[in-house]
């Protein structure tokens, strides 16, 4: 029992790790390689600007934020694009959901054909680039279909994030164990209700980390709607900039409020995820 | 009881997974409150068996008719048939996301329609059936495995089963929790349900059993009633398969 051929006293302390790892491992020295390495960016991007001669004008960008006017308080274009974004995204990200989860249930069903057609359109949407994929809708769907380039954005997110959350959703499924089907049948559940009562519940907790991760990716895809001049976060961005030329100014603020957005949500979920662990 | 109602009845079973003869020629009649309990060597083919008995596996040829319904793969029965044949499983397979009332009464109120006064009636009484009427409003996961499997037990009872299959109820239990199971499972017998169990509990066997059956390979090689099974088995492999688990 004793003897794992190592020779090392009983009672003895184990010895220390080389003092490299004690270094690097350490929270406060990670930390300050951290702030270095975020210093020298900032840095490098000041001098760059100073270097050409920029002229900052950071004092101009607070009345694209919000104005007091004559008429009284009112928001700028920022706050203004941040809502149309976030309506985008989120009616985006209902349609993405109900498509994945068909997707995925097909992929999932007994059916031949079934998943054939699940894996098609994955495939497909897959393998074309998301700026493609919105010319095809704005520039051939459109005109075919007779929609407009909000509807065609909308379209064109839904679409290409449903690929990837049907993903998660068949993953999810896939992860609650088949004991619950085979106990949901055994006491007469339809397919259906198995899904809706025992199933899908279950796969949340699976589902939640990735999911929300999808979020923040289509919150950030959601910016290349403004190459159709879709009224949203950046293209009012490209407005501003156009009208001023403050071009650092402008696209560092909506990097921090798409930064700002995306950490607030993650935050959010990782609260929600603490909840659904307890509950097991 | 009355013996002369057959309620599970196989005739010339068969069932393939691929290549491999799962269950060679099986035949077998259960009838109405009869108790009968299945061993034999690991994959000898007995889960299999019992699971065909609920359609959680399809035989490929051959008849398989319990309580009046014929069990095919896409019989439209199948669903009411499942309500009439309780399950319990060797991993227990509670809904870890509902508490155990919830477990209970889910069945009766989305497969049955019964409200959800009345399923949360009859789930007390369930509870109280297997003594542990305490614990409905825990997790399953905060129950102890003995616990959980009774609770298991309780959720097919709730359906107003006619018929309860066991597969394996204690072989993943921690051998002091074994006999609460087992205890439930006698009381059950005692009120004269019709039983099916897959196990190696020879102990319980020798108590409750009306028939024995052992399997090997897929095949039925032995049944009989438990004096004779145990005492003069008239198969070897039978006799040596006693041997083997009753050594100790």
């Amino acid at each position: 029992m004793s003897d794992l051929g190592i020779s090392r006293p009983k009672g003895q302390p184990l010895p220390k790790p080389p003092f490299f790892k004690r270094f690097f491992d350490s929270t406060l020295i990670s930390v300050g390689i951290y702030a270095v390495i975020v210093g020298l960016i900032a840095y490098v991007a000041y001098t760059g600007a100073q270097g050409m001669g920029y002229n900052w004008q950071w004092y101009r960008v607070p009345q694209f934020l919000y104005r007091n006017t004559e008429v009284g308080f009112e928001w700028g274009e920022i706050p203004i694009g941040l809502v149309a974004t976030i309506k985008l995204s989120v009616t985006a990200f209902i349609l993405a959901m109900v498509i994945g989860l068909l997707v995925a249930l097909l992929r999932l069903s007994d059916l031949v054909i079934g998943s054939a057609v699940a894996v098609g359109f994955l495939e497909l949407i897959r393998n074309i680039p998301l700026l493609v994929l919105l010319y095809l809708f704005y520039y051939v769907l459109g005109p075919i279909f007779g929609f407009d380039r909000y509807t065609a954005s909308i379209l064109t997110l839904a679409v290409f994030h449903s690929a990837l959350i049907s993903e998660i959703f068949r993953a999810g499924i896939n992860a609650v164990p088949t004991g619950q089907w085979e106990a949901a049948k055994s006491i007469g559940m339809s397919p259906s209700q198995t899904y809706r009562y025992i199933i899908l519940p279950q796969s949340v907790r699976f589902m939640l980390p990735p999911m929300t991760g999808e979020v923040v990716h289509l919150i950030k895809s959601s910016a290349i709607v403004s190459v159709i001049a879709v009224a949203e976060l950046t293209t009012f961005g490209r407005n501003i900039i156009s009208d001023t030329y403050m071009s650092f100014e402008i696209w560092f603020t909506i990097a921090l409020v798409y930064l700002v957005v995306t950490l607030i949500l993650s935050i959010g979920v990782s609260h929600l995820e603490k909840k659904y662990a307890v509950d097991q | 009881m009355n013996q002369a109602t057959p309620m599970i009845e196989v005739t010339n079973l068969d069932k393939y997974y691929g290549a491999f003869h799962a269950l060679k020629n099986i035949d077998l009649t259960v009838h109405q409150g009869e108790k009968v309990v299945i061993c034999g060597p690991s994959g000898s083919g007995k889960s299999t068996l019992i699971r065909c008995f609920n359609g959680l596996e399809w035989h490929n040829s051959g008849r398989l008719v319990i309580d009046g319904i014929e069990v095919y793969d896409g019989a439209k029965e199948i669903r009411e048939l499942r309500q009439e044949v309780g399950m319990v499983f060797q991993q227990f397979n509670l809904f870890p996301h509902l508490t155990v009332l919830e477990n209970l009464t889910i069945g009766p109120m989305k497969v049955r329609g019964i409200s959800k006064a009345q399923a949360e009636e009859t789930a007390r009484n369930y509870l109280e059936r297997v003594h542990i009427p305490e614990q409905a409003d825990k997790y399953p996961a905060q129950l102890s495995g003995g616990q959980q499997q009774r609770v298991a037990i309780a959720r097919s009872l709730c359906m107003e089963t006619r018929i309860m299959l066991f597969d394996e109820p204690t072989s993943a239990l921690d051998p002091e929790m074994i006999n609460e199971v087992l205890d439930v499972m006698v009381e059950l017998a005692d009120t004269g349900m019709t039983m099916v169990v897959v196990t190696h509990e020879m102990g319980f066997a020798r108590k409750v059993a009306d028939t024995m059956v052992f399997m090997e390979a897929g095949q039925i090689v032995e049944v009989s009633p438990p004096e004779q099974f145990f005492t003069n088995p008239s198969s070897e492999r039978c006799r040596l398969f006693l041997d083997q688990i009753l050594a100790h």
